[in-house]
């Protein structure tokens, strides 16, 4: 991994926005904290209903899961796997998150909001004891900051396609701006950004993909021009999708595509983001967090469609792109330059500047998101609860406004970290490998097995996480030689399996916690009433809305099979 | 009397309440926002489809189109939010 300026040079990369592009950029922000600065000025009481809000329709939750999790460092990356990938990248959504968002829905959902289990570090303190919980809470916090790294690297690429300004003033100028746009619209802008932050960006990547697509011929022009390039036909089907993972058999690289990202790393992901999991958990009942995520699902297979095939179209549209491809000196260009170079390529300015906006909202709200949750981990469950308790109010207050300024600084630092990585879905993956699989495996572990202990969480914990980190650092020094996200998806799979090991043997000799302290944490000890769903209409069956997007997949994949 | 009173300010206050919460209604919001900028690029559409976006867009007028099917989306969620009002539930527990 190379750390330094990935330097986009103003001449390569310039999106030419017009003043009717900047004012409609500005229209969206002050909505935005106007409704922040509405909700301080003493309207609270329906406001935060309607935020914090308990007994919130599907319908409003299902939107909510849905927006948080497509952010624009999404939009960026799983484009650059489009143009890396080809129909590969389709396993991010189809493999990737479908079945584990059902599973959710089907198997968590009901358990989660039964047994009265609300966050991660809740449940490791009652699971498991305190230590667990304590460990986890610093993985998090890392992990937190290197996310807003990744966001506030994004951001930069952005504005230095808006303005040309350098990689590194542009990360320090988005800074300083989400920094002001934290304090001055607070939580309520956070989340009215999350959800708008989604329709803008979806408006905006319609029209880039048919219009796209109409300038290459259509589908069965893209088709061509991309069997052309060299190595271009295995681009254009999803299966085996060797160069995603870096296995050359076929058999091993389906294996590694269902096993490393469908039951490793996306697993991991939607069942213990709690960012997303929340959200289902201000709905009204236990019926409605259950379809909190089979609805979500839904969008979310359609999605892939107007991310990935955009990043297609780029690599037959823009030379730099297939430069790209063919090895030859882009110029600085990147795969992470994949969605600006299309608006540039594409749009007429007005509707650029939409497409600018859900760019840039969706930045703000996912580094707003990662910043602020590290702020609360940090706060209260390493500060508060651990190195400084029992102080006044006002200290703590105080402490998560440096910690929010201490956070967004070292998100600077982490920022060049992710501008290293040439693709940053790699990045991300790998992070995923480090912080949530692990996790993953515990938490499903205690869930399910109740004579785990205590201190086989958190052994279990540490053990898996540095094996993951091994299996990268491997893989960099060149020991390892898996391209692509090989290297993640085998070190999401190292990491599950040393957690199972560790667990199983520390738990051979400790002592484990009696069935009364397990009740409501553990499965088997909780009474079936209690996580037991009634359905009152039959298109609010959660087996029905499972069945609508596993078939959404299936068709999508036939299709794109066979064609 | 002082009942009578209290009864109608808690009357007023929930109308109050009522009404904050449809304004910020999320759907009510991307329902403005979506107006404000399916108009805007409708408008621009119009009055300014160069041949420069007619290369780029294959002579496709984005921002015309777009703009229709901004306004759409707009009156949808509107409508949505009209015809199925957000209430507060109540809040006794």
């Amino acid at each position: 991994m190379e750390i330094g300026f990935p330097a986009l040079e103003g001449s390569v990369l310039r999106i030419n926005a017009a003043p009717i592009d900047y004012v409609l950029v500005a229209i969206y922000f002050a909505i935005i904290i106007g409704i922040g600065l509405i909700s301080r000025r003493g309207v609270s009481s329906s406001l935060d209903f309607l935020l914090a809000g308990r007994r919130l329709p599907a319908w409003v939750t299902g939107l909510a899961f849905m927006s948080a999790n497509l952010g624009a460092t999404e939009l960026l990356g799983q484009a650059a796997n489009g143009a890396q990938y080809g129909e590969q990248a389709f396993h991010y959504y189809w493999v990737g998150a479908i079945p584990a968002m059902v599973f959710l829905g089907l198997v968590m959902m009901p358990f989660y909001y039964g047994s009265k289990v609300r966050s991660v570090p809740e449940f490791l303190h009652r699971r498991f004891n305190r230590t667990t919980q304590r460990i986890q809470a610093v993985l998090f916090a890392v992990a937190s900051i290197l996310l807003a790294g990744v966001n506030l690297y994004a951001m930069a690429i952005v504005v230095n396609a808006l303005l040309g300004w350098p990689t590194w003033v542009a990360i320090l100028v988005a800074a300083v701006f989400v920094l002001a746009y934290t304090f001055l619209g607070g939580l309520s802008a956070a989340i009215y950004n999350e959800v708008l932050q989604f329709f803008v960006i979806v408006a905006a990547m319609i029209p880039v993909t048919i219009v796209g697509l109409h300038r290459v011929g259509g589908w069965n022009g893209l088709v061509s021009k991309i069997s052309a390039q060299p190595g271009g036909h295995q681009l254009l089907t999803p299966f085996p999708g060797s160069q995603l993972t870096g296995i050359t058999s076929s058999v091993g690289s389906i294996i590694g595509v269902v096993a490393g990202l469908g039951f490793v790393t996306s697993f991991g992901y939607w069942t213990t983001n709690f960012t997303e999991v929340q959200r289902a958990f201000s709905a009204g009942d236990a019926g409605a967090a259950q379809r909190t995520p089979l609805i979500a699902a839904i969008p979310k297979a359609l999605v892939a469609l107007v991310i990935i095939i955009p990043g297609m179209i780029a690599t037959v549209l823009i030379p730099a792109v297939s430069g790209l491809k063919k090895g030859a000196a882009a110029g600085g260009i990147t795969y992470n330059d994949v969605v600006p170079l299309m608006l540039r390529e594409l749009l007429p300015n007005g509707f650029l500047g939409v497409a600018l906006t859900g760019l840039l909202a969706s930045f703000m709200a996912g580094m707003a998101a990662n910043v602020s949750s590290f702020n609360t981990v940090f706060t209260y469950d390493i500060w508060q609860d651990w190195i400084k308790p029992n102080m006044p109010d006002a200290h703590y207050l105080n402490v998560g406004r440096i910690v929010t300024v201490l956070a967004t600084a070292a998100a600077v630092g982490t920022a060049f970290i992710a501008a290293g990585f040439n693709n940053i879905m790699d990045y991300i993956q790998t992070l995923f490998s480090f912080f949530n699989v692990p996790l993953f495996a515990v938490f499903i572990l205690g869930l399910f097995w109740k004579r785990m202990t205590g201190t086989a969480g958190w052994t279990s914990l540490i053990t898996g996480t540095a094996g993951a980190v091994v299996v990268f650092i491997l893989n960099q020094v060149g020991v390892l030689n898996l391209p692509g996200q090989g290297s993640s998806f085998l070190g999401g799979a190292v990491a599950c399996v040393l957690v199972v090991i560790v667990a199983l043997i520390v738990s051979a000799r400790t002592k484990p916690k009696s069935d009364e302290e397990l009740v409501g944490l553990v499965r088997s000890v909780t009474p079936k009433a209690d996580t037991t769903v009634a359905v009152k209409v039959w298109y609010q069956s959660p087996i029905l809305l499972a069945a609508v997007s596993l078939g959404l997949v299936i068709f999508f994949y036939i299709f794109f099979s066979l064609r | 009397m002082s009942d009578i009173q209290q009864g109608a300010s808690d009357q007023q206050s929930e109308k109050r309440e009522r009404r904050l919460a449809e304004l910020f209604d999320i759907r009510t919001v991307i329902g403005a926002l979506f107006a404000i900028y399916g108009i805007v690029c409708l408008i621009t559409g119009i009055a300014d489809f160069s041949t420069a976006d007619q290369a780029k867009s294959d002579g496709i007028n984005i921002n015309l189109w777009s703009g229709i099917g901004m306004v759409i989306v707009a009156a949808l969620f509107i409508v949505w939010s009209i015809a199925k009002p957000f209430r507060p539930p109540e809040t006794h527990d």
